[in-house]
């Protein structure tokens, strides 16, 4: 872990009005990272997404973010305009998202979709890097893909020219939002050694938001559980298997297992006191 | 042996097997479009079998003594079998033989060539100023959706879609016409111009500056600037409401968030991001809205005392004028299926999914 934190988030708070009240989606989330790899677990609705949404300053609409503190690199976030907030997303914090059957743009190609990440370079130079960063995420052909609209292109090699396109210009900061779950088993473990690979260590901060124990456990260095919008307990990723927290406990006891005896798998109990109580903190 | 097709040549539906791609679609969508046409004389001509007109009275009279009237009706084929007289009606419709009219004594097809060039003219003046003044009004509406500009936007639209044209038209006439006198009256050109210019298109705006005649020029576009603006009014509000909501399903998408992770600007997230994925559908309604423009809009048609097909059309219907009623019958659905086969272009360019 870096000296200087890279980010550093203080009671990070989403909520969204709407008709029959208001809905708070993260719940006073705080965590601090240098340029390692930090895993956010959690189920759906825990609130794991809109915490990376919230970091680019992408919370779609009605959502407000407030947050005691915000800082990427030194750079208050709470108080910088959207102009600012912009120029920092895609050159430094980048995010990756789910589906490549989704989020890339199906009308336009994928040479020009990295293209358009370098901004401020000519046409033929920007597909001079893109090309260059195809063959980084291991591209096989990358001439046709580059010419490829996404629709002709596999989940897997959708995917990498995400990835592609959001490591094109660099950046300090990449959230990737559950990078591998849309794809085939058979796919994931690729897709995950170029990330990997690319990510470095010390190189790039990396959030990988995933509910996926396993992965989180062995691809990061720490990880936060979240539950109901609050962070219920954070820990190492090697100590994961020792984790404290009854939530953790109980995700940790509903994964299958293959050599496992079969039969049916506990259902997680939630305690309702879960929601307040403050975080455990697994071995410093 | 291959029992597979190799991977990236799925087989494309086509025309024939065997022919170079893009042939087998272009001859796929030329029989699609002959049939379209085809199905469309029949529908005429049975139509034109079905009314209660006797075209054999309607030549010889009715006070014709027998023989007259039964060698009329041998002269006209209606002695003929039912299928071959279509033959021979589709055989006349080719070679652009529509028979003559009642009401006008020209043939069918003169008439339409001097009627259908007014209307062509402010059928796309009128879809130029809804396509160029509504897309991105319902573009700017989406972006600012549930504020002010998607309000006002909104209530311009529902003015446009429900106030009848014909008193948007008579208002408009009676505000910069008479009034103001901003615009030309009805017609198409002032009595001072008329015949200056010989028609070779018909296209007023075009015939005259092609003719070097600048002052027929801006006297036409005068007498269009008002009936094309209440029509293109029109088809703006019918146009921005589709842009607009086109524009939410789309801005909602996940690309947009890739888009916006990237750090583009706003403008080109929404004029090319999202209006780039809108258009696909929206090239069918634009092309659906430019089709009921040449149908003619016979309530404008009127109020401005335009000679165009509605007009034609609506005069023809109301003499029992057959030939002419089937003659523009066939002219707006050669119309709309060469519309349609235009948008089915434009879909193909558009999105690369229905290549």
């Amino acid at each position: 872990m870096s000296a200087q934190a890279l980010l550093a988030v203080e009671d990070l708070r989403v909520s969204f009005a709407t008709a029959t009240g208001v809905v708070e989606a993260v719940r006073g989330v705080s965590f601090t990272m240098g340029r390692e790899r930090l895993g956010i677990v959690g189920e759906s609705g825990s609130g794991k997404s809109m915490t990376g949404r919230a970091i680019l300053g992408l919370v779609p609409p009605p959502g407000r973010v407030d947050a005691r503190r915000l800082e990427f690199d030194g750079i208050d976030l709470t108080a910088a305009g959207s102009k600012r907030r912009r120029a920092l997303r895609g050159r430094r914090i980048a995010m990756i998202l789910q589906d490549p059957n989704y989020s890339l743009n199906p009308v336009i190609t994928a040479g020009r979709q990295i293209a358009e990440a370098y901004r401020g370079l000519s046409r033929a130079a920007a597909r001079e890097r893109a090309l260059g960063m195809l063959e980084a995420v291991r591209v096989p052909d990358p001439e046709r893909v580059l010419r490829a609209y996404p629709h002709e292109l596999s989940g897997g090699m959708a995917q990498r020219v995400m990835i592609a396109m959001m490591l094109a210009p660099g950046p300090d900061l990449l959230i990737a939002d559950e990078p591998t779950s849309a794809l085939d088993v058979s796919v994931r473990v690729q897709v995950l050694a170029i990330l990997d690979d690319l990510v470095g260590r010390g190189r790039m901060g990396l959030i990988l938001i995933s509910h996926d124990l396993g992965l989180v456990a062995s691809f990061c260095d720490r990880v936060l559980v979240m539950y109901d919008g609050r962070i219920v307990e954070s820990c190492r990723a090697s100590e994961l298997e020792s984790a404290r927290h009854p939530y953790t406990r109980g995700l940790l006891a509903a994964r299958p297992r293959i050599d496992g005896p079969g039969g049916e798998l506990p259902v997680l109990d939630r305690d309702p006191a879960w929601r307040d109580a403050p975080g455990v903190c697994g071995a410093p | 042996m291959a029992y597979f097709p190799p991977s990236g040549a799925a087989p494309r539906p086509g025309f024939l097997p065997g022919l170079p791609g893009w042939l087998n679609t272009a001859l796929g969508l030329l029989a699609s479009v002959a049939l379209t046409f085809l199905g469309l004389l029949l529908v005429t001509f049975l139509i034109g079998r079905v009314v209660p007109i006797d075209p054999v009275l309607a030549a010889v009279g009715d006070r014709a003594p027998a023989e007259v009237y039964e060698q009329m009706r041998i002269a006209l084929g209606l002695h003929l079998p039912l299928h071959e007289q279509f033959l021979a009606y589709v055989g006349k419709v080719l070679e652009g033989d529509f028979g003559r009219s009642v009401l006008t004594a020209n043939p069918v097809l003169e008439d339409i060539r001097r009627v259908f060039p007014a209307t062509l003219e402010l059928a796309t003046l009128s879809i130029l100023l809804g396509v160029l003044i509504g897309v991105p009004m319902g573009v700017v509406a989406a972006v600012r959706h549930g504020r002010w500009p998607d309000h006002v936007i909104r209530v311009l639209g529902l003015v446009g879609y429900s106030v009848p044209v014909f008193w948007l038209g008579l208002m408009g006439l009676l505000l910069f016409y008479a009034n103001l006198g901003w615009v030309a009256g009805p017609g198409r050109l002032d009595i001072y111009y008329e015949g200056l210019v010989e028609p070779v298109t018909g296209l007023i705006l075009v015939d005259s500056l092609v003719a070097g005649e600048p002052e027929v020029f801006w006297n036409a576009l005068g007498h269009l600037v008002l009936p094309a603006s209440v029509l293109g009014y029109f088809s703006l509000a019918y146009i921005s409401r589709m842009t607009r909501s086109l524009m939410l399903e789309q801005l909602s998408q996940e690309y947009i968030v890739t888009a916006r992770a990237k750090g583009l600007s706003e403008a080109r997230v929404v004029w090319r991001h999202a209006l780039g994925n809108a258009m696909v559908p929206l090239v069918t309604v634009i092309a659906l809205s430019y089709g009921s423009l040449l149908e003619g809009s016979v309530l404008t048609e009127i109020v401005f005392a335009w000679p165009g097909l509605g007009y034609y059309i609506t005069n023809s219907l109301l003499n029992a004028d057959m030939n002419a009623v089937l003659g523009g019958t066939i002219v707006v659905g050669a119309v709309f299926i060469g519309l349609n086969l235009l948008s089915d272009l434009l879909y193909r360019v558009l999105d690369p999914r229905a290549r």
